[in-house]
């Protein structure tokens, strides 16, 4: 089999980038996706919120999911469902299995990995006790409730006060479970406002600030779990655990992009994203793979998902156009300064002819905090930011007319001043 | 007198401040946008909130599909619509946009499908 363009994964950002590369005039796409269906993890989050920016409208997940599945579905991009990519090759040839065609080799001229993330599992804590049943991540609970339609528990403890982990105290709540308690082991919460507000507040379910559990107890089915509040090192402290009787833990303790098939294919990784080094086209350092979505780094809303999977797939849909152009791009770094976490994209090539937006997290809660942006030493913006806070993600812009005037030994920096 | 609020009708969460007195609303302030003002007016009067849940299938490829209230319900009545909800059947095939459950407990507002089920 043969392609243009082998999209892996079958979610918001596969079918996003899949999508862009059609418009832009690649012929021959395929989408390949492990699921059943096309949509991904929105399928299960039947929740609204997504589409605000993209669509300004509040969505469902599946509704959200559903709009780019019948534009796909009415274009000629071919789509694989059932269908697990175990390989990409260093010729990007891609193998994948499914129980119909076996095994399967396509080449393809530019891959995206589209893989999106998964969630942290208990093996990723350290949690002292026993290892019964009841102890699961928020989001295979939510596909227990929402998909299959049935309830994992009575009373549940959550811990990680993630968007997840606050979606789903509610959503138990509402199906008639108890919600003791929401543990965060920060001193403030992941999750939006809006969350904290209308799914703990209005359902009067605590939240407990710097606090975690230390153990889990139960032989069978989990009996209870013992909290305890952390000092700032995030070290429990002696003398304050607590038992709390419960049936069910669920976790919501981070995400992390899917970078298996990344990896192996020897694609350097950013060690704070977790996902691949790109440029402004969501280039990886492999010559015709982009990335996009959460596999290229964790997103807070679909939206800002789907408009960087257009960035990769019209990348993709350049570089199948004309693959030479890629070898002369002269390459430079973006730094993170002070407060800055990562930036994405960790390079640019300064051959673009376009103003290149550079996503960024900062480290820690600022107020009014200004966020500046320097070429070569000179500030190129200074913006005042009434509000910053790693749980959000910042932009800012480097106009095409500096990019030109940059040479290889240009330097890029973002950095917060308090 | 004053009452501060979250405004959750976006992602952004601005911190209200409600300036009112016995005669209704003086001032508003905090919102980033126009949305700020109507959801702190609701607020005040009669919150409300948007509901989402599944109900079960008869003979479908999948056990629930998933719904939500057209318009935002009034926040009082959630736990009695999800009794409603959880008592409805849906016959497969059902499609986004379907009318589930109509007028629910005479609200006048909708319960309707949001993903397609064969």
């Amino acid at each position: 089999m043969k392609y243009d363009l082998v999209v892996i994964g079958g979610g918001p950002a596969g079918m996003a980038a899949a999508l862009k590369a059609k418009e832009e005039g690649v012929e021959k796409i395929v989408i390949l996706e492990r699921d059943v269906r096309l949509g991904g993890i929105l399928n299960q989050c039947i929740h609204t919120g997504f589409g605000l920016h993209y669509f300004k409208e509040e969505l469902s997940g599946p509704e959200y999911a559903q709009r780019f599945a019948k534009q796909v579905a009415e274009t000629d991009i071919d789509v694989m469902l059932d269908t697990m990519v175990i390989d990409i090759d260093d010729d990007n040839n891609v193998t994948a299995m499914n129980n119909r065609d076996g095994l399967i080799k396509i080449e393809a001229t530019a891959i995206i990995l589209a893989m999106g993330c998964r969630e942290r599992p208990r093996g990723a804590l350290f949690m002292a006790g026993t290892r019964p049943s009841g102890v699961m991540t928020a989001g295979t609970a939510q596909k227990y409730v929402n998909m299959d339609g049935y309830m994992p528990g009575k009373k549940i403890v959550i811990l990680g006060s993630g968007d997840i982990g606050l979606i789903m105290a509610r959503r138990m709540t509402l199906e008639g479970a108890e919600v003791k308690m929401v543990c965060e082991i920060m001193p403030y919460s992941g999750g939006l406002t809006r969350n904290i507000v209308q799914c703990l507040n209005d359902f009067n379910i605590p939240l407990y600030l710097s606090t975690t559990v230390i153990a889990t107890h139960g032989r069978e089915r989990l009996e209870g779990v013992t909290i305890a509040k952390v000092d700032e090192r995030l070290n429990p402290i002696p003398g304050t655990e607590e038992y709390v009787e419960c049936d069910t833990l669920m976790l919501s303790v981070g995400l992390i992009p899917e970078n298996e098939l990344t990896k192996d294919a020897g694609i350097s990784i950013d060690r704070i994203t977790r996902g691949a080094v790109v440029d402004e086209l969501r280039a990886t350092e492999k010559k015709g793979v982009f990335a996009c979505g959460n596999v290229l780094q964790v997103h807070d809303l679909v939206d800002f998902v789907t408009l960087e999977s257009y960035l990769a797939g019209k990348g993709a849909a350049k570089y199948i156009k004309n693959p030479a152009a890629f070898d002369d791009a002269v390459y430079v770094k973006t730094t993170t300064g002070n407060g800055v976490g990562y930036i994405v994209p960790q390079r640019v090539n300064i051959k673009t002819d376009e103003d290149v937006k550079l996503y960024f997290r900062v480290r820690q809660v600022y107020k009014n905090a200004r966020v500046i942006l320097e070429v070569d030493g000179e500030t190129v913006s200074n913006k005042k930011k009434i509000k910053l806070a790693p749980g959000e993600m910042e932009d800012v812009t480097i106009p095409k007319e500096i990019i030109e005037k940059m040479t290889d030994k240009s330097e890029i920096s973002v950095r917060v001043e308090a | 007198m004053t009452k501060q609020m979250y405004c959750v009708a976006c992602p952004l969460g601005c911190f209200i401040t409600v300036e009112y007195d016995d005669t209704g609303i003086l001032n508003v302030t905090g919102n980033t946008c126009k949305r700020g003002i109507d959801y702190a007016r609701t607020e005040m009067t009669n919150p409300t909130r948007s509901l989402t849940s599944t109900i079960r299938v008869i003979g479908g490829k999948r056990a629930v599909i998933p719904c939500k209230s057209h318009e935002p319900l009034p926040k009082n009545m959630m736990f009695d619509c999800m009794k409603e909800i959880n008592k409805a059947r849906v016959k497969a095939p059902a499609k986004i946009g379907d009318v589930l459950i109509p007028d629910i407990l005479g609200t006048g507002i909708d319960i309707v499908a949001t993903d397609n089920c064969d």
